[in-house]
């Protein structure tokens, strides 16, 4: 796996390139939480060349999750395949974690949650 | 029948995958079908590979899959004294775990989702967890 991290505009956008599994997920865990002590407020997944996932790599979103709620931090996912939007959908987490289908729907949802967070 | 040993190694999780895609392959299974089915494979054999053999390279685990007519037994087979029992533990709900931060215990929830059914055996040491899965369309 590799990751690909980039800052476009206010957007703090981690892309996530080939498998995140057990062995790879620790890498990842390390780069959302460098994000979020860097205090980035929106901080966005490229799942685009995301090819395969497993419960330690989706154990590195829910692990974070709260965190980013307490801080007003917007954490959205997108461009997934439908296949690992499936395993989201299968352990209900599609429900609480933001999944959106482009990056510009990302940005706008994030743009938007942010003005109207009630912490903002 | 197909089977694979591997050194107990994290890194060895994306072989195993290989193999279980390479495996099912051979029959008319849906790409979704074979994505779910390696995905349960994985969920055990990495919590077998980091819970009961703490990663030790000069451990082995071995993957054999079978067919009987349309349903598909995957056997994992280790040697440990690891008394987990996976289908005693009662998995947290999915709130709980991201109340609680937690980034683990999901792998089971997805196991006992896709497949059809779980059995594990142990005989001094040697335990084998069998999976049981249907697939009705599946022909070789």
């Amino acid at each position: 796996m590799e990751l690909l991290i980039q800052n476009e505009d206010k957007f703090h956008i981690i892309s996530i390139i080939g498998d995140l599994d057990a062995s790879s997920s620790v890498i990842f865990d390390s780069a959302l939480e460098e994000a979020i002590n860097a205090k980035a407020k929106n901080i966005l997944i490229d799942c685009s060349q995301l090819d395969y996932i497993s419960s330690p790599g989706i154990g590195a979103f829910t692990s974070r999750l709260e965190e980013c709620n307490q801080n007003n931090i917007q954490l959205v996912l997108y461009g997934m395949s439908p296949k690992i939007e499936n395993v989201f959908k299968i352990l209900g987490l599609d429900q609480l974690i933001v999944i959106k289908k482009t990056k510009e729907e990302a940005k706008i949802y994030a743009n938007d949650a942010q003005f109207t967070s009630p912490l903002h | 029948m197909h089977s694979l040993q591997v050194p107990c190694t994290k890194e060895n999780l994306k072989e195993i995958r290989y193999f279980v895609e390479n495996a099912l392959n051979r029959y008319e299974i849906s790409t979704d079908d074979i994505y779910f089915i390696k995905l349960a494979i994985d969920e055990i054999c990495a919590n077998l590979i980091i819970h009961a053999h703490h990663c030790n390279h000069e451990d082995f685990i071995e993957v054999k899959i079978k067919n009987e007519g349309n349903t598909f037994i995957f056997e994992i087979h280790d040697q440990s004294n690891d008394n987990f029992n996976l289908l005693e533990y009662k998995v947290p709900d999915i709130q709980q775990i991201i109340a609680n931060k937690k980034n683990g215990n999901m792998g089971l929830i997805l196991v006992r989702k896709i497949m059809d059914e779980i059995e594990l055996e142990r005989c001094e040491g040697h335990n084998i967890c069998r999976l049981y899965k249907s697939i009705p369309q599946a022909n070789s």
